[in-house]
């Protein structure tokens, strides 16, 4: 048996509102897949139905070769999940609810110490603290440590970043990419388009559609019209002059910079001279122009364009 | 101003503070209007009259059509009554005496005493037995007055002699130590139940004992023996503080009330897992036992308000309460000493529910989130 996931044709509506639309989605055993898309998206549903917590509309889906539907009790022995807000229990310890995790899913955590020895080992000195008294990063690394104690083939997260620091989540980046060189498929949802290039292959998700799927490196290099970052004092003007550039297609706050993006065509010739100058002749202050590498995120921006 | 309109936007989109803020009220109000009068009607008498002359068929006439009292039943002897109360079948009993009439018109002297009738009432409920005596004395003195309106000392009188069964002293802890028992089981067994699974779903770990091959019989004995265990502790409490502080009797047997306990217990638990089967977060399942379980336990099941006062709805949904039939139940055991021979209908009643609520809530604890 593999531990694949294929889902076909899923769709399912609460009420009028469609929230996932004929998704086809095939994961790879041994890969981390990434679920991209911002808040509504629909990988919440996704994940919830491809962990038998819900019952699709229409389509089907397998995990590690058992349906999600008919074959749901099996694979719930078969599969980790971590829900978008770490489901611990908060009154009780590190150690009482990894206790508890195990007990439940008929292990302990003597029988499964070894998967988990390099994420709980961190967390281990602070087995007598209540979980609720832990910080996010911690909380993260025990729900994680919840999710793998019964050695599942298939691991799904949904939103493990989420009030995370951003060293906490590059441990735990580490710490995923580890278990899938041990064979595991990782399905995992984000928001954070910076997580998205961790990540095997991904499938950017809008309004419950997958606009597209390929690894980051693929999704960026389909990306074919120049980039430019861009910087100045007044930024809200910056962008609004940029739109007005001559060729430019889009242009949108990037971090602390914005992203100025030209048409192939008109735009093709343009440099960062060019910008410069221009910019200057706007009266900006303290200007930077330089030319930018297109990010999973750029690309999400122009498929949401469409 | 457009705070005040943002704030009602809360109210309005808030169901919950709806109900408490309009439902609340209204069924308080409702409730307590039509609970409260302690005018009670058609209650059930046994009439033991010896003397079947004009004047006791007469004055049992009159009591009868006064509305108050409904004839549950003649009696041909005195060893009738003692039955007839255990079963709780009658509130109170009139005792004629022999040759009434002739006592009644004849002028009452050192030799020949007032005629005398004497009334018993069903004390483990002091309410009801104290409201049933007093009306009855006043039916009598009017049976009297329009005999006789003029009152001479010799003129004969219509002496009447008042026996509380069962609770003397009329201490009002024969009401309340059952009442608060069905109160407190009820609170702990439905009311916890219900939050502590309410708690995992609003918690979302739910989700992962979902995903967890745990059975959903599991996750339900899993969450609700702990509290099964401590509604028991709770009942022993009460119980031994009733008879040891309150000087309760306990004249049945403990082993069967404890049998009924856990009994009540089992139909109470099934409530609050259905309870939380409906409700998706602490708030919704602590509002939702409290106003469909605790307020009626309260008020409808004859703990604080007699049932028989009541009109004919509430005293109907009272009847599907399970506190109703525990509290007599409780009362037969404690204060009478009356076994399962006699409280099998109640012991069926609750067994009925429990069964009945148990299944409705194993058929909505969905092993997927809805």
């Amino acid at each position: 048996m593999s531990n694949k996931i294929e889902a076909k044709i899923l769709s399912k509506s609460y009420g009028k509102v469609q929230a996932i639309k004929n998704i086809n989605l095939s994961v790879n055993e041994g890969e981390i897949f990434g679920l991209i898309g911002p808040d509504g998206a629909g990988k919440t549903t996704l994940f919830r139905i491809l962990t038998s917590l819900l019952l699709p509309d229409s389509g089907s889906a397998t995990v590690a070769g058992l349906d999600v539907v008919k074959d749901y009790k099996q694979l719930r022995t078969a599969i980790g999940y971590m829900p978008g807000r770490f489901s611990l229990y908060q009154d009780l310890t590190v150690e009482e609810n990894l206790e508890f995790f195990a007990s439940v899913f008929g292990t302990s955590i003597r029988e499964n110490y070894d998967l988990i020895a390099p994420i709980y080992a961190q967390i281990e000195p602070f087995k007598d603290r209540r979980a609720g008294a832990l910080s996010g990063g911690m909380k993260q690394k025990l729900a994680l440590s919840c999710a793998l104690i019964h050695k599942p083939k298939v691991l799904f997260l949904d939103e493990p970043g989420t009030g995370v620091d951003p060293v906490s989540r590059k441990e735990f980046w580490d710490m995923l990419r580890n278990l899938r060189d041990q064979g595991l498929t990782i399905l995992v949802s984000t928001p954070y388009m910076d997580e998205a290039e961790l990540c095997d292959r991904v499938a950017l998700m809008q309004n419950g559609e997958i606009m597209a799927v390929d690894t980051p490196q693929g999704i960026t290099a389909g990306f074919q019209q120049p980039l430019f970052a861009a910087r100045s004092d007044n930024m809200y003007q910056l962008i609004k002059d940029l739109r007005a550039f001559e060729g430019a297609a889009d242009c949108y706050a990037f971090g602390e910079y914005a992203h100025l993006k030209l048409n192939t065509g008109v735009g093709a010739g343009q440099t960062v001279a060019d910008i410069r100058k221009f910019l200057d002749s706007r009266n900006h202050r303290n200007v930077e122009v330089k030319s930018a590498k297109p990010t999973v995120e750029d690309c999400f921006i122009e498929l949401m364009k469409n | 101003m457009a705070f005040v309109a943002k704030e009602f936007r809360h109210i309005l989109r808030d169901r919950r503070t709806l109900l408490i803020l309009f439902g609340m009220p209204v069924m308080q109000v409702l409730l307590f209007g039509f609970v409260l009068t302690n005018e009670i009607k058609n209650a059930a008498i046994a009439v033991l009259d010896p003397s079947k002359d004009t004047e006791s068929i007469a004055l049992t006439n009159k009591l009868i059509s006064s509305g108050y009292f409904h004839l549950e039943q003649y009696l041909v002897s005195a060893e009738e009554l003692e039955p007839a109360f255990r079963k709780g079948k009658i509130k109170m009993a009139i005792i004629f005496p022999d040759n009434f009439a002739v006592s009644l018109n004849e002028p009452s002297s050192l030799s020949r005493p007032a005629a005398t009738i004497q009334l018993l009432g069903d004390a483990s409920d002091p309410n009801t037995a104290t409201t049933l005596i007093n009306y009855s004395n006043a039916i009598i003195a009017d049976y009297q007055r329009e005999k006789f309106p003029i009152l001479y000392p010799q003129s004969p009188q219509i002496k009447t002699e008042t026996r509380m069964r069962y609770n003397p002293e009329q201490k009002s802890v024969f009401n309340f130590v059952p009442g608060v028992m069905t109160m407190i089981l009820m609170l702990v067994s439905a009311m916890m139940t219900s939050v502590t699974i309410a708690k995992e779903k609003e918690l979302g770990t739910m989700e992962v004992l979902l995903v967890s091959p745990l059975k959903p019989i599991q996750i339900i004995l899993g969450k609700t023996a702990p509290y099964l265990a401590l509604s028991f502790l709770n009942a022993a409490v009460v119980v031994v503080l009733g008879i040891f502080v309150f000087g309760m009797p306990m004249h049945g047997s403990l082993l069967f009330l404890a049998a009924e306990c856990v009994l009540y217990m089992f139909v109470a638990l099934s409530l609050g897992i259905f309870i939380s089967t409906r409700a998706k977060d602490q708030m919704t399942a602590m509002f939702m036992s409290a106003l469909g379980l605790l307020m009626p336990t309260m008020l409808l099941s004859g703990f604080l308000f007699p049932r028989e006062s009541m009109p004919w709805l509430l005293q109907m949904i009272g009847t599907v309460i399970p506190a109703t039939w525990f509290n007599t139940i409780i009362k037969g055991v404690m204060i009478k000493g009356v076994g399962p021979d006699v409280l099998w209908q109640q012991t069926l009643a609750l067994g009925g529910m429990a069964l009945f609520f148990l299944t409705l809530s194993m058929k909505n604890f969905k092993d997927r989130l809805e």
